[in-house]
């Protein structure tokens, strides 16, 4: 029996695609974060709302994916910003590929931020480097202070950490300081923000971090 | 659930070193998971199963998995410790100043071939 030695990466082909894509940003100079999180932790709320604080200073495009429909994108187009939706019909997670496909309908050339809100998972898209600057993960005060803990490989591998729906804390048995704590063991160099889309508090603060990182 | 996607990248690497004769195909394929690579063995075992037995020369191949723990070096005390959870706080002295050694590999290491018929002579 023969063996062969081979010492390679599996995913070393989306690492390739995501380097052609990051080398494209970065070409453009155009800032990209990937943003991730559980389903209905408000990801696209805060990009509306980012939109909202953004739009007159920067040139902005979103690249929405979604397992079905296409209401993403359309949320996002209506605040008028270009959206590009992939649909993975089934698939659990975007891949550079994916990305890079949907790169060509988006104008790099004339702007500066692109966001990509990934599918709603906290597992599988950790694995899965896009090309992005920054992944940002969002977790919502509803789904509990120890989701760090179940899914550590997703806030190890973020850079920001976004706790959404504050405004729902005093009725919830979450307690977002523990959240916090339980994050930052994970990766104690996550930059983090307490948003709600509801009341607004927290939304300046992201977006004049989110404004500098683009001006850079 | 992103085991498939997985096993098709590992099908697809370990096709390229079939040899091109067909004469023998892949009997193991061995693999280093770290402990955060976010991979379910089982999972993947079984999505690996699919794939190859329609794929020519790996319809009799087998995952072999080496689990590689999470291990990191302190950059304040400069002690290595290997975690069972992943929090990444020095035991010895409690600095979150810590690199990760190992523990998120996903990685092929070697394919074994089967051994080709031998010829009559």
């Amino acid at each position: 029996m023969s063996v062969i030695t081979i010492e390679r990466k599996v995913l070393e082909k989306n690492d390739q695609i995501a380097q052609k894509n990051r080398d494209d940003f970065s070409s453009n100079k155009v800032f990209t974060i990937n943003v991730v999180s559980s389903p209905g932790s408000g990801k696209t709320s805060i990009l509306e709302k980012t939109i909202g604080h953004l739009k007159g200073k920067l040139n902005i495009s979103v690249i929405e994916g979604d397992v079905q429909t296409d209401n993403d994108a359309r949320r996002i187009s209506a605040l008028g910003v270009p959206a590009v939706q992939i649909v993975t019909h089934g698939g659990c997670h975007l891949e550079a590929r994916l990305v890079r496909d949907a790169m060509e309908n988006v104008d790099l050339a004339g702007i500066q931020l692109l966001v990509i809100e990934n599918v709603g998972n906290l597992v599988c898209p950790s694995n899965y480097d896009l090309g992005e600057a920054h992944k940002v993960v969002v977790v919502s005060t509803t789904e509990g202070d120890d989701k760090p803990v179940k899914y550590p490989n997703m806030f190890r591998n973020s850079s920001v950490l976004i706790i959404n729906k504050i405004d729902l804390l005093p009725y919830l048995n979450c307690n977002i300081d523990q959240l916090e704590k339980n994050a930052l063991q994970i990766n104690p160099s996550l930059k983090v923000f307490r948003t709600s889309c509801t009341t607004g508090e927290g939304i300046d603060e992201w977006c004049a971090w989110l404004e500098s990182q683009v001006l850079k | 659930m992103h085991e498939m996607s997985v096993a098709q990248n590992i099908i697809d690497i370990v096709i390229q070193y079939l040899p091109e004769d067909h004469a023998a195909g892949v009997k193991i394929v061995n693999l280093k998971i770290g402990k955060m690579s976010g991979i379910v063995p089982d999972s993947l075992e079984f999505s690996f199963r699919v794939i190859a037995a329609d794929t020519p020369g790996l319809v009799d191949a087998n995952l072999h998995m080496q689990f590689v723990p999470l291990i990191i070096r302190c950059k304040e005390c400069k002690a290595e410790s290997t975690l069972d959870e992943p929090f990444f706080v020095c035991p010895e002295c409690g600095s979150v100043n810590v690199d990760t050694l190992s523990g998120t590999e996903l990685q092929i290491t070697e394919i074994e071939l089967e051994d080709p018929p031998q010829e009559e002579s």
